[in-house]
């Protein structure tokens, strides 16, 4: 049994209907027309443009009824994110304040938000027309159609090349490969065409896609549906990765990465889904990509991460205050390519150590990167070798995942080396 | 000297190559009157044989339209190579001589509004989608005045105002993205197509079959063009496709066999499977019987894997240029002399092209980061790791 298939197991169970009936596929002459059909409705009603209505997009039964029944008014209106520039304040009472989300939810409300306000944006990938393994993608189809949000084959490396073909025509694809491990059959697309097209071609085409996947550890994947390659595609020019740690930050940063003119992979911590609560604002925004956060700020050592992975650091980080009064400051890198180089720099010449931590294998990953770039940039304030505590050289294991994965306490004793060298 | 096929979108025409044909002082036949050929046999694989037409009619000012544009795409070539030869032309360079009818009888048949992508043996389908030899050599040299300023070279030129995505370096790579055109074309609820071009070594990539598959199921309007060439590099068809019957491979899509070699024959076999697909049946299968003079690159020689009979026997039976020009000949339009004349002429052309490539100048060095993301704010991509500063700063993306 696959993490997919468990994880429809649990959504059946939890009420989500899988079995669904014959559903009406794109194909022949009517797909035509419901285009047409939208497209000529679109032209001639612009004023019926459910855009800018968020009371209207509360309203509907889009998310599931936990989430809507939070009580509204104990929720802040708006958050304020210390990016590495300067705080950024998302949402406002007036656009709808804040709304309690899941990650899953955060990503279901952006790729919403992100068919709303661009006619040629399409959703596509294994199983998105029913929701996704993840339901990242749920009742979409039936808020935008059949020719909007539609299932592919079990194809990976055409899904990419197909969504890149779109991308370079003018249409805003937004794909979605299962897990990100099936992301290596897409790899060639990805690396070959969609990073290369805007080059090769002296700008005259960009493949300006999102390729959203679900990546990292969930507690029980196995080999094949917990890796993280994000390394694989930050060592390809010509692609932006992303990856969110909450809510939050996953509906900003996947809004601006399906409005980049590039091509952005866009990696979602799967362990964080439904994990990951926090107050998101309603309104339609977007977080700025190549921008790190400062998650807890401090003095003595900087910890640097993404994804899930920060979550671990900020508890080792409470961890290294309550039993050693260490200051650790915890940057998300939450761009991986471009990465905020000044960022971690300025960090580190203020702390004088650094570790840096990832789930991927040691070997080739981005730590490596990070680390090579502070003893470039930051040599002389180094007070301590750099530290990478991240997964083990060996493929993701099954029965051996606790032993795998970098947890508080490997962060923790890393911490404590670095600040007493 | 115009073709136009669909009515109401852009036409392709491009001006005769010389006033040549004027000066042979025989009278020769005006061009607009035409003339019925019988087309050789087409094959189809899940469509209906008597269908496609037996025979069609050309007017003399097509058929010398056809001849010109070949011969101006062979002599291009032939130039290229000897740029190769000379060191002006780096890497890789994949000649089209040969294959010319293919390149003239699609553009024939379909309009700029249809999306076209190839594999890297595309110098002249830039040619015939409108950019000019000029533009191909600069590229092929690594110019500024290149499509792509110099940086995509011999295996990646495009024509993005007349829907050209150009050439792909990875085999098969242009299989789903031919896909995702096609759907573009049919989401905007638009009677474009695309045709998506690859060889009979591309045949065996899996991608072709992953892409077929999304095309036939979403009933895409998309040529699959298989140029069946006999070759994958030095390995035969014989060798390596497990069915030589190309245009059967599509298994559950339509197919159709054409004589690639006959600028007619390819221009009414597309013509009907592009009709096909803008009536919204699917894809079609096309396999273009063709050959390729010239080895698979300028570094084979060709002769390794077949025999010079062999290459012989073709060119002196099958050559595309050849054929039309019997037909313009024997219609009574031309003289060998009066041909000659035109061909004297686009020589020339072709040698000023050479020269105009081999002056223009190269991308300055700053270009190398330029367009590897969009452009930021500042108007300027930069990566990191490329700029070298005095403060031993590298850019910061964005
Ligand atoms: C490359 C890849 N893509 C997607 C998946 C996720 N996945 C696992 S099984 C499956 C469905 C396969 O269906 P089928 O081939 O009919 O086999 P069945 O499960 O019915 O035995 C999918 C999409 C995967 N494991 N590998
Ligand atoms: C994925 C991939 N594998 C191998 C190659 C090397 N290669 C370039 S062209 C070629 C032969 C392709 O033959 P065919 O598809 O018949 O096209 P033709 O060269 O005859 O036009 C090969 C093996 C490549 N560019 N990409
Ligand atoms: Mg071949």
């Amino acid at each position: 049994m696959t993490l997919a298939t468990v994880a429809r197991s649990v959504a059946a169970r939890a009420g989500n209907v899988w079995a669904l009936p014959t559903l009406p596929l794109l194909g022949g002459g009517a797909a035509t027309a419901v285009w047409g059909r939208r497209r000529a409705a679109l032209q001639t009603v612009p004023a019926v443009n459910t855009l800018s209505s968020p009371s209207a997009a509360l309203s509907e039964t889009k998310r599931p009824a936990h989430d809507t029944a939070d009580t509204f008014d104990a929720l802040p209106p708006s958050v304020t994110l210390p990016l590495s520039t300067g705080p950024l304040s998302v949402g406002t009472a007036a656009t709808g304040g804040t709304q309690q989300m899941n990650l899953f939810t955060a990503v279901n409300d952006a790729l919403r938000i992100a068919l709303e306000t661009d006619e040629s944006a399409v959703v596509f990938g294994e199983d998105v027309a029913f929701g996704g393994v993840f339901r990242c993608t749920q009742h979409l189809r039936d808020a935008f159609g059949p020719d909007r949000v539609f299932n592919t084959p079990l194809c990976e490396q055409g899904i990419a090349g197909f969504g890149i073909g779109l991308a370079a025509s003018g249409v805003t694809a937004v794909a979605e490969i299962q897990f990100a491990d099936y992301s290596l059959p897409a790899y060639d697309q990805l690396a070959n065409e969609a990073a290369k097209f805007r080059y090769r071609s002296g700008g005259a085409y960009s493949a300006g896609l999102t390729v959203r996947m679900p990546c990292g550890a969930v507690g029980h994947g196995g080999l094949y549906h917990s890796q993280s390659p994000e390394a694989l595609f930050c060592a390809t020019p010509g692609l932006k990765v992303v990856m969110p740690r909450d809510p939050v930050r996953a509906k900003g940063l996947l809004l601006a990465s399906i409005r980049d003119a590039n091509p952005v992979i866009f990696m979602e911590p799967k362990a964080l889904y439904r994990a990951s609560v926090a107050p998101t604002p309603v309104e339609d925004y977007e977080l700025p990509l190549g921008v790190a956060e400062t998650v807890v700020p401090g003095r003595d050592v900087t910890l640097v991460g993404w994804g899930a992975q920060v979550h671990v650091l900020v508890a080792a980080a409470a961890r290294a205050a309550a039993e050693d009064d260490i200051s650790a400051e915890v940057l998300d890198l939450q761009t991986l390519c471009p990465w905020d180089v000044d960022a971690v720099v300025a960090s580190v010449k203020r702390t004088g150590r650094l570790v840096v931590s990832h789930e991927a294998p040691l070997s080739g990953g981005l730590g490596g990167e990070v680390a090579a770039t502070v003893a470039a940039d930051a040599f002389l304030s180094l007070e301590a070798p750099v530290k990478r505590v991240c997964g083990w050289d060996t493929p993701f294991p099954l029965a051996h995942e606790k032993y795998y994965v970098p947890n508080v306490e490997r962060c923790l004793e890393a911490i404590k080396d670095v600040v007493a060298f | 000297m115009l073709i136009v096929t669909v009515a109401g979108v852009r036409s392709k025409s491009r001006s005769a190559a010389a006033p040549a044909a004027e000066e042979s002082s025989a009278p020769l036949r005006p061009l607009e009157e035409t003339e019925t050929y019988d087309l050789p046999a087409f094959k189809t694989h899940r469509m209906d044989l008597d269908s496609l037409p037996t025979s069609t009619t050309a007017s003399g000012a097509q058929l010398q339209e056809y001849f010109e544009s070949m011969y101006r795409m062979r002599r291009m070539e032939t130039k290229a190579d000897e740029l190769y030869m000379t060191g002006h032309v780096r890497g890789f360079c994949h000649l089209y001589n040969g294959q010319e009818a293919v390149a003239v009888g699609v553009e024939a048949a379909v309009t700029y509004e249809d999306y076209l992508i190839t594999a890297y043996r595309n110098h002249c389908q830039q040619l015939a989608r409108g950019d000019t030899v000029e533009g191909v050599l600069s590229e092929l040299t690594g110019r500024v005045t290149g499509c792509s300023g110099g940086k995509g070279g011999s295996m990646h030129l495009y024509k993005p105002e007349n829907r050209y995505f150009g050439g792909n370096g990875i085999v098969g790579a242009q299989g789903p993205l031919g896909t995702g055109l096609a759907f573009a074309a049919k989401y905007g609820g638009t009677r474009n197509i695309a045709i998506t071009m690859f060889g009979d070594g591309a045949a065996n990539q899996g991608q072709i079959f992953e892409a077929l598959n999304m095309a036939q199921l979403w009933r895409l309007p998309i040529i699959f063009m298989c140029e069946n060439n006999r070759y994958g590099m030095g390995t035969s068809t014989a060798r390596a496709a497990a069915s030589g019957d190309f245009y059967t491979r599509g298994d559950y899509a339509a197919g159709l066999y054409i004589d690639g070699m006959n600028v007619l024959s390819v221009r009414e076999g597309i013509a009907y499977a592009a009709e096909r697909c803008r009536t919204g049946e699917g894809p079609v299968y096309v396999e273009m019987d063709t050959y390729r003079y010239k080895g698979h690159s300028i570094s084979d020689q060709g002769t390794g894997y077949r025999t010079t009979d062999e290459v012989q026997s073709m060119k002196a039976s099958r050559d595309p240029i050849d054929q039309v020009k019997t037909m313009l000949i024997d219609g009574g339009w031309a003289t060998l002399q009066s041909l000659k004349g035109v061909e004297r002429s686009l020589r020339k052309q072709v040698d000023a092209a050479v020269e105009f490539a081999k002056k223009a100048p190269e991308p300055p060095p700053e270009h190398l980061w330029k367009d590897v993301l969009s452009p930021s704010a500042s108007g300027e991509s930069v990566v990191r790791g490329t700029l070298v500063t005095t403060g031993g700063k590298v850019g910061t993306p964005l």
